[in-house]
């Protein structure tokens, strides 16, 4: 069976370590958080403006000053802090952040990724994501390895606009765990019960032995 | 000099016109200058560019600007949840300036602080590098981006006192604290105005010199997505 959304986000957790500054992006990556392992620490940024991102607060405690970067309610941590945009992204650019795990709609085999926009369709806005690849020292996509069309996301190049070029370096789909290497991707791991064969039959992409 | 106004438009007295342009605070609903976009609906202005991270939601927020067509170009990160800015951008009615979230709060904070460009990496590669001049520095490459000045900022905050020092609450920072520095005027809406002396001065955000004035208002401060966990 492919990982589930929970799934996907448990695997993802497993590349946190203690002590990381992490920016979680919209949608699965957000629930990364609820995997982070006992004892460690891991701090969230939220590029909006805010180190430390805590639960989100119990029925009665929403405030309407403490959003995450999805606009979501959420509360803070003894050891939280507040900044403007400005400064946020200076700590993106500025290479601070160990580890961006984000969306994508596609990813290709040089590590390009496409996630804000499909022309005449679709505009989303980038928001912080170009900032968020270009600065920060690791980028994990995490997604469905095929839309709902079955057609493969990881893909020889992007056909959507991209967000960022050779950015990305490791991949984890519901089929399993692909890294950026020279040539292609390399297979790090298999989603439980997906073979080797199936993982290759969903991917356009060349996969390197 | 008083800068404490009574209302939203006795503080934009003097300071709108016809393809002007405003840098706007907020994030979302976010600490919005709810009142002050009221009061820019209710005066009218037209063809206004507006710098600003999102445009509101189809009813609140800069979104009652796009309503009533008095927006002519956004320089925004993210259009989401808008259903009519997505509208009058694909149909061509509005313009807009797709600026990545960390580039456009960088333009304001330098616009502010008299730096005209700086380069970045962040675009490299994509849509938003072309027509930019490119430079390498240390074997990557960087593109320019430039700093932005507006005729006037519009923002929202905590407290304030009389003379103008601004604290925010939480994450309602955001882009206010840049907003402010890059507007050749700047007009503050806050929650309480308090007197000069009751702020401690190692703990201002933003230091009254930004900011030119002032007014206190009850703010709906509207919630975008209400999430919340089992006690």
């Amino acid at each position: 069976m492919p990982w589930d959304r929970n799934q996907l986000a448990a695997r993802a957790a497993k590349e946190l370590q203690d002590g990381m500054y992490v920016n979680l992006g919209i949608g699965i990556p957000t629930l990364v958080a609820n995997y982070i392992p006992e004892g460690m620490t891991v701090t969230l940024q939220s590029e909006n403006g805010m180190l430390g991102i805590g639960p989100f607060p119990i029925a009665g405690e929403e405030d309407a000053d403490l959003i995450n970067a999805g606009k979501q309610t959420i509360s803070e941590l003894p050891h939280s802090a507040y900044f403007d945009s400005a400064q946020s992204f200076a700590m993106i650019r500025g290479g601070k952040i160990a580890m961006a795990i984000l969306g994508a709609m596609e990813v290709s085999e040089a590590g390009d990724l496409a996630n804000w926009m499909i022309p005449g369709k679709l505009v989303k806005g980038m928001g912080g994501a170009m900032d968020l690849v270009a600065g920060v020292r690791r980028v994990v996509v995490v997604m469905d390895h095929t839309n709902k069309h079955g057609e493969s996301k990881v893909l020889h190049e992007c056909t959507l606009p991209l967000t960022g070029k050779a950015c990305v370096h490791r991949i984890i789909t519901n089929l399993g765990v692909l890294d950026v290497v020279p040539g292609g991707l390399k297979i790090v791991e298999l989603a439980d019960d997906v073979s080797e064969a199936e993982l290759r039959k969903a991917t356009e992409a060349t996969i390197v032995a | 000099m008083k800068k404490v106004f009574d209302s939203a438009s006795a503080a934009l007295d003097g300071l709108l016109h016809d393809g002007m342009t405003i840098a706007a605070g907020g994030f979302g609903l976010c600490g919005i200058p709810e009142l002050l976009i009221a009061a820019i609906k209710e005066a009218g202005t037209r063809d206004i560019t507006i710098a600003s991270n999102n445009c509101g939601v189809d009813d609140f927020g800069l979104g009652v600007l796009l309503a009533t067509r008095q927006i002519k170009k956004m320089q925004s990160s993210y259009v989401g949840e808008n259903a009519e800015f997505m509208r009058q951008y694909l149909s061509g009615e509005l313009e807009l300036e797709f600026n990545p979230q960390g580039t456009l709060a960088e333009r304001m904070r330098a616009g502010g602080a008299g730096i005209p460009g700086f380069y970045t990496k962040t675009g490299v590669g994509t849509v938003i590098a072309e027509g930019k001049e490119h430079k390498d520095f240390g074997g990557e490459t960087y593109i320019l981006e430039t700093g932005i000045v507006v005729d006037l900022a519009i923002v929202k905050a905590w407290r304030a006192d009389t003379s103008g020092n601004l604290v925010f609450r939480k994450t309602a920072r955001n882009f206010n604290v840049p907003a402010a520095t890059c507007g050749r005027v700047c007009v503050a809406e806050v929650e309480e105005i308090v007197p000069v002396g009751s702020l401690d001065p190692d703990c201002i955000h933003l230091p009254g010199i930004y900011v030119h004035r002032i007014i206190q208002g009850t703010h709906e401060k509207r919630i975008e997505q209400r999430t919340v966990r089992s006690a």
